[in-house]
């Protein structure tokens, strides 16, 4: 018995709400880039899942999806570390939660 | 494809995700992350998108871990463990499952079986991107860019 | 015995081995052939490592007027053996506050991506042990996990020397991994195609008849080669670039915590990693396993890899036994000022060299186009200091 398309999806829709989990739960600014990625990386799973199950006329664009979500994921990892890094630069802190002078 | 294979890197991917979202330790958890990453690619391998899996290997556990190592270095401050943890983020992300995995149980255009399609080789993956996908790739070329001189920008030593 | 079966000699063996096991399953045959494969790679590399280790002292000596381990075994060849017992019977020290699981985990690491690098090459004719699709990226990616085991080594012991040395030697392989990837992608340009055994092929025959078709043959070729060939002794931290284990400087770098066969374990993965990176050269560059010449053709093709694998870890020691060690920031700056911009040029004198046809004028073309681009960066990264005419004072 070979897993259908659910098996994947439910394992993909895990790894989206454990990323989710990371980075709604979690102060420090790092764990929250760790929980997007994971969110990113579950999308691209999905992707392919369904490229794998698909009918045939669809032949590769659920893997040129893919392709293209993680080398954009790479560019929003180093964007947003470098952010991270200006930030403790100027405050000193990498808890999100003292990021608080915009504060009404 | 074979159920014991799923069922393994399954669990190993949930597992060193739950890990990586859950440890106090900021090290510990971006090595449970990397080991995560490894898992989604050996899913890629199952699935049969081989490029996939490798340049997922490449970029998420040699680059993007590398990059979250070294910023974790660069803030560092004693003890670098997470103060903190809020408990209606555990909350929000168990209702989203269930909300996903509900719509998923009730659809039944997805509880089909793998057909039978031929492997994609890299050579066809290169003709696509060249042909179809050409304007995406440029795109991409000028956003990685962009971000490459933005990241630059944003970390350099303002002059005095 | 014909020059096919002393060729395919290790072929013949493994089928009658698997032959013996008889009306097994399907998934068992596969799991069997890719163990014996397995095991084949690791007896042949331990036991080349071993050898290496002691020859590489020998000839180390040998550069410097003096005799390498000349005392265990007839001409010191039993070394390794010595050594060997000398690291297993070592105490295993762990630093009191260091993280136990990162401590343990970074040496098997580094050995286990080492050891994932060999498995694509091809040895021989039909003896690549796991033929992938997409081999060149499979070595590329695996050999970009090294970086977190380099650096769970650093940062699991607990020790400012070992973090620093852990950072630079991070810096030092990132800023070269990717001029190793961009040397390599001319050849699978001109090749067409991601996997080895293909790029194998394609540089098999002679052209004018007696000239190997190999693409170090080619103007973009011997430059590609040459980085090629930099950047994997950046990428295995040997001198003069080996200033993450700089004996002098940092201890030992992020290996500094290590004893024993922890310590083994990541010579080890350096010399397996000099292995992976040379053999991987020969597969690109030097024509895997063909021979030179068609009337040396009956020497088998797993000889001419080994030939060929010999000659450049040759070089390898030749290189650590004369140039000193370079300082870290011109280690960096060369790789970004220097060796990036290079390689990219060989992929465009690739491309030149493929688009005016590949007969001489496109040779003549692609030249012209390496030739300017040297000369141009040599021009510009001058630093412009002369240097007063030496003077030599010999003791009385």
């Amino acid at each position: 018995m070979s897993p259908t398309l659910q098996f994947f999806l439910i394992v993909s829709a895990a790894l989206f709400c454990i990323g989710l989990l990371a980075a709604l739960s979690r102060r420090h600014a790092i764990f929250i880039l760790i929980g997007i990625e994971m969110m990113l990386a579950a999308a691209g799973l999905n992707f392919i899942a369904f490229w794998r199950f698909g009918s045939e006329s669809q032949q590769s664009t659920g893997v040129m999806v893919a392709i293209f979500a993680i080398a954009i994921a790479a560019a929003e990892a180093a964007v947003g570390l470098a952010l991270v890094l200006a930030v403790y630069r100027h405050y000193r802190t990498t808890n999100v939660d003292k990021l608080d002078q915009l504060k009404g | 494809m074979n159920t014991a294979a799923f069922i393994i890197i399954a669990v190993l991917t949930l597992s060193a995700a739950l890990a990586a979202a859950t440890l106090p330790q900021l090290i510990h958890a971006t090595l449970a992350f990397a080991v995560a990453f490894i898992g989604v690619a050996a899913f890629y391998f199952l699935l049969g998108a081989e490029f996939v899996g490798l340049v997922q290997v490449f970029i998420y556990v040699g680059a993007v871990a590398v990059l979250i190592v070294f910023t974790i270095l660069l803030t560092r401050r004693d003890p670098e463990k997470d103060h903190g943890f809020n408990w209606t983020g555990v909350i929000i992300a168990i209702l989203v499952f269930g909300g996903l995995v509900w719509s998923i149980l009730k659809t039944p255009a997805v509880a089909i079986g793998a057909p039978k399609i031929e492997a994609l080789t890299v050579k066809r993956i290169g003709e696509t991107l060249m042909t179809d996908y050409v304007w995406p790739l440029q795109c991409v070329g000028v956003l990685l860019t962009a971000a490459l001189i933005g990241a630059l920008i944003l970390v350099m030593e303002e002059k005095r | 015995m014909s020059a096919q079966s002393v060729d395919q000699v290790f072929l013949y063996v493994k089928q009658w081995l698997l032959s013996l096991v008889g009306g097994a399953p399907e998934w068992l045959l596969q799991i069997l052939s890719a163990l014996i494969n397995i095991v084949a790679l690791l007896g042949f590399f331990l036991t080349l490592f071993a050898a290496i280790s002691v020859l590489e002292r020998k000839i180390l000596g040998r550069m410097q007027n003096r005799y390498g381990p000349n005392r265990v075994g007839p001409f010191g060849l039993l070394q390794p053996v010595a050594d060997g017992i000398k690291m297993l019977i070592k105490e295993d020290i762990v630093p009191a506050r260091a993280d136990k699981i990162a401590h343990f985990v970074a040496p098997v690491l580094i050995a286990a991506t080492a050891i994932l690098a060999l498995g694509i090459i091809p040895y021989g004719r039909n003896m690549t042990p796991f033929a992938i699709d997409g081999g060149i990226l499979f070595f590329f990616a695996v050999g970009s996990m090294t970086e977190v085991g380099v650096f769970m080594a650093g940062w699991g012991s607990n020790n400012k020397f070992s973090m620093l040395g852990a950072m630079r030697a991070i810096a030092q392989m990132v800023s070269y991994e990717l001029p190793l990837i961009i040397t390599a992608l001319p050849v699978v340009m001109v090749g067409g195609s991601l996997s080895p055994d293909a790029i194998v092929d394609a540089q098999g025959g002679y052209s004018l008849g007696f000239i190997p078709r190999w693409y170090v043959f080619s103007p973009w070729g011997a430059a590609a080669f040459i980085l090629f060939f930099i950047s994997g002794l950046v990428e295995s931290n040997r001198t003069p670039f080996d200033v993450p284990e700089g004996e002098s400087e940092i201890v030992a770098g992020h290996m500094t915590e290590y004893s024993g066969f922890k310590y083994a374990t990541f010579f080890l993965a350096e010399y397996l990693g000099m292995f992976a990176v040379s053999g991987l050269a020969v597969t690109l560059f030097l024509g895997g396993w063909h021979a030179p010449f068609k009337f040396l053709e009956i020497i088998p093709s797993y000889l001419w890899f080994f030939i060929k694998l010999s000659a450049l870890l040759f070089v390898f020691i030749w290189i650590r036994g004369t140039l000193p060690r370079t300082r870290v920031d011109q280690v960096m700056n060369f790789a970004w000022k220097f060796v990036l911009p290079m390689s990219f040029t060989c992929v465009i004198a690739a491309a030149v060299w493929h688009l005016t046809g590949r007969r001489l004028s496109g040779w003549l073309w692609s030249f012209a186009v390496v030739a300017l681009v040297y000369l141009a960066l040599s021009r510009l990264l001058d630093t412009r200091k002369k240097f007063a005419p030496r003077t030599y004072r010999f003791a009385e």
